[in-house]
């Protein structure tokens, strides 16, 4: 037992905090916007976070799962998730209004490593869904914008209309400290005036990359890594300068239940923020 | 240390003394060949003439189905009346050594209360053993105890050699001074060294558990893979047998008539189909032989390259216990480049078929 810590109890790990949703709307037809503020004033104020980490919902009656925290810590009180209906608890998720209770704990995770980051280019990836982990860096690194060299960001979604934040985006081009490339797969409106292609099809765009000085970010559907690395190894950035943020089914957040297990890691300790190199070391991960 | 001696005749009287405030937890004979830890009512049920127990002694500190808290909208009451005192009799040195990755585990980074809590409330009472053909221990180095217990019974004739392994041991052996007798003469001495080396003798399985982590990254993409995953039932057995998995599922189970849910925590397996699988439908470790080779690597390579030493503790319960023989032993042997012949049969022949 001398293994064991014999000192002072620690609060419970595994006992959510009550959290309401302050405010929700529809990004597209199947993800959903909330905005959501610890119960007790006191924790929702002294919650902090990195960006690229994430948190526990829970819905009483429906379960627990990991969703990444969209939200920036330089704007703190509010936590915002961006959440795509998918399976039993993101159902009820749906279901709920504005200002009704959820669970909430955390943050877990490693997150993005800011301290290195700082005074680098930042050239951010983003596929469909992807744009929700990846708003947390990229609105850290706005807030903080002299910190960062060029901010660079290509998104791309399968139609305008499941491009989240599309508008958000859309101003961001017009923004000067900032290089910003839509693009979607498919456009059938007839209204869309950006890029159409995958992803990929927007580095040509890109203005000239200092690769070591650079710190790529890649987001998106599991498809997609191998294709934009591909590009970022092409742009000779480092290995240990690529970053991307994987998902796992998780149960507990803090390295127990096991599900997210990859060779000797857990994606909610170790990760969920890994580097290429990282991939190239272990096995399974993308 | 300290080791005392012990008549065999006084060890009822011995636990009937001590458990008076704790619930006694020993082994006990369940069906004709095989025993489980039971919560003990008459001492007469405790048999020690067993090998292994069908489940390690993990479940007492986190039994299958343990209620974490209770949910309503706005409150979470957690629960720990599984972590009441106990006393668990009779423990093999490979639970032991088993329990210690449990304790490493549970405590590191988080510390997991429902664990920690059982296992602080929990007194160790070990007990020696003489292998089978499936005993694996020697291979494992946990065949032998160097700490995790309150106190180790060796048992040798009429008598016991009682190892004092914490204060709270101590403790116990004070509250019947009479009992003990701390004056070892030589033929004490020999008896137990002549034990000790006919045990070392009787194992019969040897496995190189240090080539391990190489041959799992040098075999990954080995054609035994794809075999064990046709083979596997994906059933999970030798998840729930083993010492040292630790991996667990959460269901929210709302309690009927309130506005309230208990939330469960119940034991898991990498081997059953959903476990990596997340909403939307993708499955990280669809195929068997993924999710089977996720055991392994547990087992036989990350936390050796962790830790230094396998999270196997040699125990035969994969061996007893998978219905296709995919085991620790046939799997290491199977990387080691020997060919097994029966258990190839059977999978090639009964299984696969």
């Amino acid at each position: 037992m001398n293994q064991l810590n014999e000192s002072t109890p620690q609060p419970n790990p595994f006992l959510p905090e009550p959290a309401r949703i302050v405010r929700l709307y529809d990004l597209t037809e199947d993800v959903r916007f909330f905005q959501i503020r610890l119960a007790e004033m006191d924790k929702a104020l002294s919650f902090t976070n990195r960006p690229g980490q994430f948190a526990m919902i829970s819905v009483l009656g429906a379960g627990e799962a990991p969703f990444s925290i969209s939200s920036t810590p330089s704007r703190p009180g509010l936590l915002e998730f961006c959440i795509r209906k998918a399976g039993v608890l993101t159902n009820a998720l749906f279901n709920l209004k504005e200002n009704d209770l959820i669970g909430l704990r955390g943050p877990y995770g490693n997150g993005f490593p800011i301290e290195k980051m700082i005074g680098k280019d930042i050239l951010i990836v983003v596929g469909g869904l992807g744009a929700a982990p990846l708003r947390s860096v990229l609105l850290y690194c706005l807030d903080n914008r002299d910190q960062f060299g060029r901010v660079s960001v290509l998104y791309g979604a399968k139609r305008p209309a499941e491009m989240i934040f599309r508008e958000e985006y859309l101003s961001l081009m017009k923004r000067e400290d900032l290089e910003c490339h839509l693009s979607v797969d498919k456009d059938e409106t007839g209204e869309w005036t950006q890029n159409v292609g995958v992803v990929t099809t927007l580095f040509p765009k890109l203005s000239k990359v200092d690769p070591q000085n650079t710190v790529a970010l890649v987001c998106g559907p599991p498809v997609m890594y191998k294709f934009v690395i591909k590009e970022f190894v092409k742009l000779n950035i480092p290995k240990d300068q690529i970053l991307m943020t994987l998902e796992r089914r998780m149960k507990c957040g803090v390295g127990k239940c096991g599900h997210c297990a990859i060779d000797y890691i857990y994606t909610c300790l170790d990760g969920p923020v890994f580097t290429y190199w990282d991939v190239l070391h272990m096995r399974e991960l993308i | 240390m300290r080791i005392v001696k012990f008549k065999k005749k006084n060890l009822f009287p011995f636990l009937e003394g001590i458990s008076s405030g704790a619930d006694l937890w020993a082994p006990v004979r369940k069906y004709p060949d095989k025993h489980v830890f039971s919560a003990i009512r008459a001492f007469e049920d405790i048999d020690l003439d067993y090998t292994r127990t069908i489940v390690p002694p993990r479940k007492i500190m986190l039994p299958p189905k343990l209620t974490m808290f209770t949910a309503t909208e706005k409150t979470y009451r957690d629960s720990f009346v599984h972590a009441n005192k106990k006393i668990l009799f009779g423990v093999h040195p490979c639970d032991i050594n088993g329990l210690l990755i449990m304790d490493q585990f549970f405590s590191q980074n988080y510390d997991d209360p429902y664990y920690t809590r059982a296992r602080k409330n929990t007194l160790i009472l070990g007990h020696s053993c003489w292998p089978d053909e499936n005993c694996l221990c020697k291979s494992t180095h946990t065949h032998v105890v160097e700490e995790g217990y309150d106190l180790f019974f060796t048992a040798l004739g009429e008598e016991y050699l009682i190892w004092i392994g914490s204060s709270q041991g101590d403790d116990l052996i004070r509250t019947m001074p009479e009992m003990f007798d701390e004056n070892l003469n030589e033929t004490d001495i020999q008896t137990f060294m002549k034990w000790r080396e006919d045990r070392d003798k009787a194992f019969q399985t040897e496995i190189n558990f240090t080539a391990m982590p190489d041959l799992m990254e040098l075999k990954y993409d080995d054609p035994l893979w794809e075999k064990l995953g046709e083979a596997c039932l994906a059933c999970g057995s030798c998840s729930n047998v083993c010492p040292t998995c630790n991996c667990y599922n959460v269901k929210d189970e709302p309690i009927l008539g309130k506005k309230a849910s208990d939330i469960v925590r119940c034991w898991d397996a990498c081997t059953l189909e959903n476990y990596s699988e997340v909403a939307g439908g993708e499955n990280f470790r669809e195929k068997r032989s993924h999710r089977l080779k996720l055991w392994y690597t547990h087992k036989l390579q990350a936390y050796i390259s962790k830790f230094g030493k396998p999270a196997c503790v040699g125990c035969g319960r994969c061996i007893a216990t998978c219905p296709v023989d995919i085991n620790i032993k046939t799997v290491a042997r199977s990387l080691d480049g020997e060919e097994v012949e029966s258990f190839w049969q059977r999978l090639s022949t009964e299984v696969t078929k």
